[in-house]
């Protein structure tokens, strides 16, 4: 009653507001009595008539009809009720067996192949999983000691062979062509060149049959000129190995050894000189007899070597050649002076020192793009005698000639070149001066663009030869100089294309490539056999002979390299460009898991985007913030590189950005060739004006603000030491475990109790002795956070894509993710101290808020991957009113999606957040334009993994479908599973090791050993969840030397 | 397409009463059929006796049978071409030759030998120095036996149709005659009565309604509210009852029987020849799919298989109304096997079987784990296999029905490694030997749920 008087009275006054001489108004036309829209609309709901007689105007065709308004109602209740009766008989399926079954393909069996990308950027050798005959997975070579698969692009690389947008035939002049009038064509254009050049232009194939056979084809067509272009160049180290060793080839770093690492510019853990270091480092960061590497980083962008380093100086690029100076001053010999501020020569010596202290065991990187400084690097490694390179094996996988491209545009547009052939490289993309290759390439009379997909270069060439996908092709590749691996195809073409080999075959009237290959293999191998090679995928052969040898170059003059380093002085602000570690130089952007896959530091998807540090932010007004939906928006900026100008640039503002320099990454921004939900980003190889990353720019703020996919907007720990646990090698060597991890107690009768003990168990627990009893050991020391168990939990699992907008909301569907958390004050440990001294309420509110900051420049990162916890007392399954997660006595947290009618108290009753919900019906929705909405994509699906549908939650199954799989061989072989057998997606996708899963019901096992490490802590353990998932706490090597 | 019979009680008592009824009359006919087949067969046998001098055909055929069927067929060519009349077309001083060791006479230049061989593509023929010269004279004489007509064949298939059917319409003509029986009987009574009635009419007497007029039955009903409710409770639960039942055989398609592109009948092969399941469906063995055996697989037998045992073709043509014959046609037209020239034309079209047992798409069932570790019979989810002409499902395939095996079943532990170490953990803490998969963990949902 009082509540309805109430209302009458606020009516009342309503109406007494409405009276009076107020008058609201929704545009100033209302305020205009005279006006007949407004009178209109206040009369009518639409102001214009609805155009209902279009349809029921004609009064005599509608009484001619002969369906009336109930014959209407009649006809849809009928049809309804019949089509809700014919839904009640199943689907008739066909089921289609083979003519002739091949002989080894067992439907439902998986077959492996071992074969080898090499795409010109990633060099690995891979394992391919094959389900009736489709290649759906790609795991690690285990045999290859070095160039494993250990990459998220390289795990990602299977879902190009079914992308839609590849070249399904040939062409010539933009129509559909047969091979046979290409090869006419292209061969009649051959022969009319006249005295003009062919050239070749091609990414680095590292295959000795590639060479062999272009040397083949040089003698049959006189005039033929070879180019190598790397996309992204390392042009300056390879000259460099060549003065210093006389080949010319990378040096091959192994790190697993090493006491000390100090690393300028370097980004080896990412695609620094072909990237693949990780895993050979990741061996030297854990503890081993209280002795592990130190690594020390000098960088400009915040990369994941400087986030893994043990002590990250953030400097900018004009500053590190300084610093490269500097450790040459003092380990080879005094060139010349340095200007270094007080606090990063303090650094630098303490890295000099370190550097010595190592002495054989310490290795020094560089990534500044000058021969000089690549040679410095050399020359400080050789003066330290380090044997952490291998000098007689070093890495062939970069022989790019960038700085031939000028030369080649020039003589294109003097008409010298009758002839261009571009293979796997799409200079028109990623070519900084792009337009004058566009306009040069117009006078070539012949161009040819050998290439997967109709991408910018092959769209203005006159033929396209549509080339087949890794995984279709033959081929070899000479890694290093004595590691070589093979190619095979593992799937039949799945359209009509042709190798860039077979069709340089076919001009010079060879045979096939296979054939080719074979006989490259027998005239260079002798003693090996192709099969046995074929299946190991890789092997080591040292051929006595020393053939090529480069030229060496005597003398290195120091003084004037160091000279003409230092003499850059840098005005405005230093651009480092960079690969992503999802999408590298860009040839899979239209791969939506890389898309998807967040940046490792940014944790930001789908965007490149200009980082920058704090304080140049603020200087600029640029500022990134949180919207009510908890996503994240950014100003836009303008980047202009010498009137070069790349417009609406999102910034990012990244905490360890050195001040007066910012970062971008190459591979975005690509246009032609691509799904539109997959054109995203800006095209930064404008910039990278020759081939060198490093740039001095101007950008301003313009206006706009961004959306970014940010998938996490906490960016630090704020001090609780229960989410990633962190102590330094000191204490870690001195003190005792309970000190730097001990587990959380709780009260029991007034007395502490650990929160392990059985006591203050709320639960009965299952008897898990017999069996198996799996568990995951993640070792946060040899993480380095590069994400390839990501996208293999993607593959392996059916994982969907959901793009942008929904990433936005928070929708993504990784079951796997990487956290990475920022500490608020110079070090994690300076945060624990700092929340640990918080007292009183105005203290903790101003401090928790100083705490959620991540600091700015001399900032500490962690990763730390989470999935589900797969917790013996999950609070999951406790809220679930239809049982749909359930827990089993393997340790493994069921999900069980036939039963779920997806309510979601799980997911807010998971203390991990690890639980991802289908909000929407994300396979064969146009919705979500992916690779599930197309056949071919598809193809990639595991069969054994169910396709989940909306409104089903979903999460990490600790890979049911491999352990089971595992069981199941051995119990029809009848044997026992021996430790390593059991895998995880994730743990075999791991080269590093951070990973180890396996029985702790075998007590032998490697998993037993990493759950009695003092080292392991459970997540958020104080809530006796139990999880089967164990972190072992990261140690950090912060002793001085 | 789709026929799904569901199992009705009450027809299968209605048919189990009129078997019973026809069983004597059914049991002593199909006696005397098999009989006479089988004296009919043996005068054939004895009748063509002549063909070969000294040849017994009764040994011959067993010889044939165990050396020479693998290529050669009586009537027809296969690998090897049609033997009846080769000994008119041959002296048999050269055929003992040949048989013995065809090679050494190819060798030897003998122009027959030679033009044969080169005939039949140089596909060189076994010697068989093992057989004598009356072993030889005994397979001629047996493949030299005129083709038997099927007139012999079909008499006795027709015999025994007669059996079958024979059974059918006497159950009609009983249940005919006794519905007549009943009309007639009926008829009578109300002639009877309307014939008495006139008569009383006629003679004046009045029939009285003796009984006074008391309420009509249904008023009655309607009036006692106890029969109402007990009535209106007993529907109400029979309607559940059904509608329940209706509901919950919605996508339960026990029985399903689709006509297949190819009639292929598992109780000929499984059944009659005794073929091994594991054979034909062999990924069974390693993988979750049993597998729809490729048509390469068919065809080592068809090869040589060509056409189905007379008796066989008209059991096909009577009982089933199918040409096993044709059906083998279609095998070669989807493989394109050329019977004549024994090669194939390298154009294939593949068959669209129709899928029987659909297991939902989450539901994770493996073959090889059933099959070969816990060595389970085909037939015990694929029901009696052997006796089916077309294949139909016979399980329900449900999860309750998966459930209860894995309660009732015991895991197959003996003789495999794997298990050694559990067994013997489980005789240790639990003093038993035996667990069942459920015990073993087989009924968590995500077992078969990922």
């Amino acid at each position: 009653m009082w509540q309805v008087s109430l209302l009458n009275i606020n009516e009342e006054n309503l109406n007494q507001d409405m009276s009076s001489e107020k008058k609201y108004w929704k545009s100033a036309d209302q305020l205009d009595d005279q006006n007949p829209v407004v009178e209109a609309l206040e009369q009518k709901e639409f102001a214009e008539h609805i155009p209902t007689d279009e349809f029921l105007g004609d009064k005599e065709k509608l009484d001619s009809s002969q369906t009336s308004r109930r014959d209407f109602l009649k006809y849809v209740g009928f049809s309804t009720a019949a089509a809700s009766l014919a839904a009640c008989e199943g689907p008739v399926i066909k089921s289609i067996p083979y003519v002739v079954q091949p002989e080894r393909l067992v439907p439902g069996v998986a077959d492996y192949y071992a074969t080898t990308i090499a795409n010109g950027f990633d060099f690995a050798s891979v394992l391919v999983k094959t389900r009736e005959g489709r290649p759906i997975k790609i795991d690690n070579n285990t045999s290859a000691s070095n160039f494993t698969a250990g990459k998220a692009r390289v795990h990602a690389s299977v879902l190009g062979l079914y992308d839609i947008k590849r070249q399904q035939n040939p062409q010539i002049e933009g129509r559909d062509a047969t091979w046979t009038e290409f090869d006419d064509r292209v061969s009649q254009d051959l022969k009319n060149i006249g005295d003009k050049s062919i050239v070749l232009l091609t990414q680095t194939y590292a295959s000795p049959s590639v060479n062999r056979l272009i040397k083949q084809f040089k003698e049959k067509y006189t005039n033929v000129e070879h180019i190598v272009y790397d996309a992204i160049s390392e042009e300056a180290a390879l000259n460099a190995y060549r003065n210093k060793y006389g080949i010319r080839a990378l040096a091959n770093y192994d790190f697993s050894e090493a006491e000390t690492i100090v690393g300028v510019g370097a980004d080896f853990l990412g695609d620094w000189q072909g990237g693949g270091f990780d895993a050979s480092y990741a061996k030297s960061r854990v503890p081993n007899n209280g002795k592990m590497s130190k690594h020390i980083q000098f960088e400009a962008n915040m990369t994941l070597t400087g986030a893994n380093a043990d002590q990250r100086v953030a400097v900018k690029p004009s500053t590190q050649n300084h610093v490269l100076v500097e450790i040459y001053n003092q380990i080879v010999g005094r060139v010349s002076a340095t200007k270094l501020d007080d606090k990063t020569a303090k650094k630098v010596n303490s890295a000099i020192k370190a550097l010595k202290k190592g002495g054989k065991k310490s290795v020094f990187v560089t990534g500044i793009q000058d021969e000089g400084a690549q040679q410095m690097a050399l020359e400080i490694n050789a003066k330290l005698q380090t044997e952490l390179i291998d000098y007689t094996n070093p890495r062939m996988i970069r022989q790019g000639e960038n700085s031939k491209i000028n030369t080649l545009i020039a003589d294109m547009k003097a008409g010298k070149v009758g002839s261009l052939m571009i293979a796997g490289v799409n200079p028109l993309y990623s070519l900084p001066n792009a337009d004058e290759f566009e306009s040069a390439m117009s006078k070539v009379n012949s161009t040819v663009a050998f290439s997967m997909k109709l991408d910018e270069t092959a769209k203005v060439a006159k033929y396209v030869a549509a080339t087949p996908h890794y995984l279709e092709s033959w081929g070899d590749v000479q890694l290093a100089k004595n590691t070589f691996s093979l190619v095979q195809p593992t799937i039949q073409p799945l359209f009509n294309t042709r190798q860039f080999e077979d069709t340089l075959l076919k001009l010079i009237g060879g045979s096939k490539y296979y054939d080719f290959i074979k006989e490259t293999f027998n005239q260079k191998f002798e003693g090996l056999s192709w099969n046995q090679s074929l299946h190991d995928g890789i092997f080591e052969y040292s051929s006595n002979s020393t053939e090529e040898s480069d030229e060496k170059e005597n003398e290195f003059n120091a003084s004037s390299a160091a000279q003409s380093l230092l003499s850059n002085s840098a005005e405005g602000l230093e651009l480092t460009l960079y690969t992503k570690t999802s999408l590298g130089d860009g040839q899979q952007a239209n791969n939506p898991w890389l898309q998807e896959m967040p940046d490792p530091i940014t944790r930001t998807s789908w965007d490149n985007y200009v980082t920058l540090s704090k304080v140049d932010a603020d200087k600029m007004g640029i500022t990134n913030n949180s919207v009510a939906n908890g996503a994240l928006n950014g100003d836009y900026v303008k980047v202009n590189l010498n009137g070069k100008t790349i417009n609406k640039v999102p910034a990012l503002i990244q905490p360890g950005q050195a001040p007066g320099s910012i970062g971008l990454a190459l591979g975005y921004g690509k246009t032609e060739a691509i799904q539109e939900e997959m054109q995203v980003g800006v095209n930064a190889y404008k910039l990278y004006k020759d081939f060198n990353p490093s740039q001095t720019v101007s950008i301003s703020k313009v206006e706009g603000i961004h959306e970014f996919a940010c998938v996490q907007l906490h960016n630090t720990m704020m001090g609780r030491r229960d989410i990633v646990k962190e102590t330094t090698l000191e204490v870690f060597n001195t003190k005792d475990k309970s000190y730097w991890n001990d587990t959380p107690k709780v009260s029991l009768n007034h007395e502490e109790v650990k929160v392990t003990s059985p006591e203050v168990d709320m639960w009965e627990e299952f008897d898990r002795s017999i069996g198996h009893h799996f568990n995951l050991s993640i070792d946060l020391n040899s993480c380095t956070g590069c994400g390839a168990c990501v996208i293999a939990c993607h593959s392996e699992n059916n994982v969907p894509v959901v793009g942008k907008q929904e990433v936005r909301k928070s929708r993504d569907m990784h079951w796997l993710r990487i956290d990475r958390y920022y500490s608020s004050e110079e070090s994690l440990q300076g945060d624990y101290d700092k929340k640990d001294d918080i007292s009183g309420l105005s203290q903790s509110l101003n401090q928790f808020e100083e705490l959620e900051q991540p600091s700015q420049t001399d900032v500490q990162v962690v990763f730390q991957p989470v999935m589900c916890q797969h917790c013996n007392h999950a609070p999951c399954e406790t809220v679930c009113p239809v049982a749909a997660s359930a827990h089993s006595r393997q340790g493994q947290n069921h999900m069980t999606y036939n039963r779920c009618v997806g309510t979601r108290y799980c997911a807010n009753n998971c203390p991990y957040k690890v639980r991802r919900f289908n909000w929407f019906l994300y396979n064969q929705n146009d919705e979500f334009d992916y690779h599930m909405n197309n056949d071919l994509g598809r193809m990639v699906l595991n069969p054994d993994v169910t396709v989940r549908s909306r409104g089903v939650m979903e999460k990490c199954s600790m890979c049911i479908q491999m352990t089971q799989k595992t069981i199941l061989d051995a119990k029809r072989d009848g044997r026992e599973i021996k430790d390593g057998e059991f895998q995880t997606a994730c743990s075999a996708a791991c080269d590093k090791g951070a990973m180890v899963f396996g029985d702790v019901n075998d007590k032998e096992s490697k998993v037993v050993e990493k759950y009695e490490d003092d080292r392991m802590y459970h997540l958020l353990e104080y809530l006796g969840t139990k999880p089967n998932v164990m972190y072992q706490t990261k140690v950090r090597n912060t002793t001085e030397a | 397409m789709r026929k799904v019979t569901f199992s009705q009680e009450f027809f299968k008592y209605l048919f189990l009463l009129v078997l019973v009824v026809s069983f004597s009359s059914t049991y002593a006919q199909e006696d005397a059929t098999s009989e006479e087949a089988k004296s009919e067969e043996t005068a054939a046998e004895q009748t063509e006796e002549s063909a070969v001098p000294g040849g017994d055909p009764a040994k011959g055929k067993e010889l044939f049978n165990s050396l020479c069927a693998a290529c050669h067929k009586p009537y027809s060519d296969a690998v090897g071409p049609a033997l009846h009349g080769v000994t008119e077309r041959r002296e048999m001083d050269w055929l003992y030759e040949w048989i013995k060791n065809s090679q050494a006479l190819i060798k030897s230049g003998d122009q027959q030998a030679v033009a044969l061989y080169e005939e039949w593509n140089k596909v060189a023929m076994n010697a068989f120095p093992q057989l004598s010269n009356q072993d030889i004279d005994d397979i001629l004489s047996y493949v030299e036996q005129p083709k038997p007509e099927p007139k012999v064949a079909v008499a006795a298939e027709a015999t025994t149709g007669e059996a079958q059917s024979g059974g059918g319409i006497s159950n009609e003509i009983v249940l005919g005659i006794l519905a007549f029986v009943l009309l007639m009987l009926s008829v009578i009574l109300i002639l009877v009565n309307k014939t008495l009635n006139r008569f009383a009419q006629a003679n004046g007497i009045e029939v009285k309604d003796d009984k006074p007029k008391g309420k009509p039955i249904w008023v009655a009903f309607a009036e006692n509210q106890f029969l109402v409710l007990s009535t209106v409770i007993v529907m109400l639960l029979v309607v559940a009852w059904y509608g329940y039942g209706g509901l919950m055989s919605v996508g339960i398609d026990q029985g399903y029987e689709p006509i297949q592109p190819i009639h292929y009948s598992h109780r000929i092969h499984a059944g009659e020849n005794q073929i091994e399941c594991k054979y034909c469906h062999s990924s069974a063995r390693v993988s979750k799919h049993s597998g729809i055996p490729s048509l390469n697989v068919c065809m080592n037998c068809h090869k040589q298989i060509a056409e189905v045992a007379p008796e066989t073709q008209a059991k096909g043509e009577q009982e089933f109304n199918v040409d096993y014959n044709a059906e083998i046609q279609k095998l070669y037209e989807a493989t394109g096997w050329d019977p004549q020239t024994q090669s194939y034309s390298g154009e294939s079209k593949p068959v669209k079987w129709i899928r029987i047992h659909n297991l939902p798409d989450f539901a994770y069932f493996n073959h090889s784990q059933h099959v070969t570790v816990g060595q389970i019979e085909c037939q015990t989810c694929h029901g009696p296999v052997e006796e089916m002409e077309i294949m139909y499902q016979d399980a329900p395939l449900t999860m309750g029905w998966c459930i209860n095996c894995h309660r009732e079943t015991n895991v197959k532990m003996e003789g495999n490694e794997y298990y050694e170490k559990i067994h013997e953990e489980l005789a240790k803490k639990y003093g038993v030997e035996k667990v069942t998969a459920a015990q073993m963990g087989g009924i968590e949902c995500g077992k078969c749920h990922y």
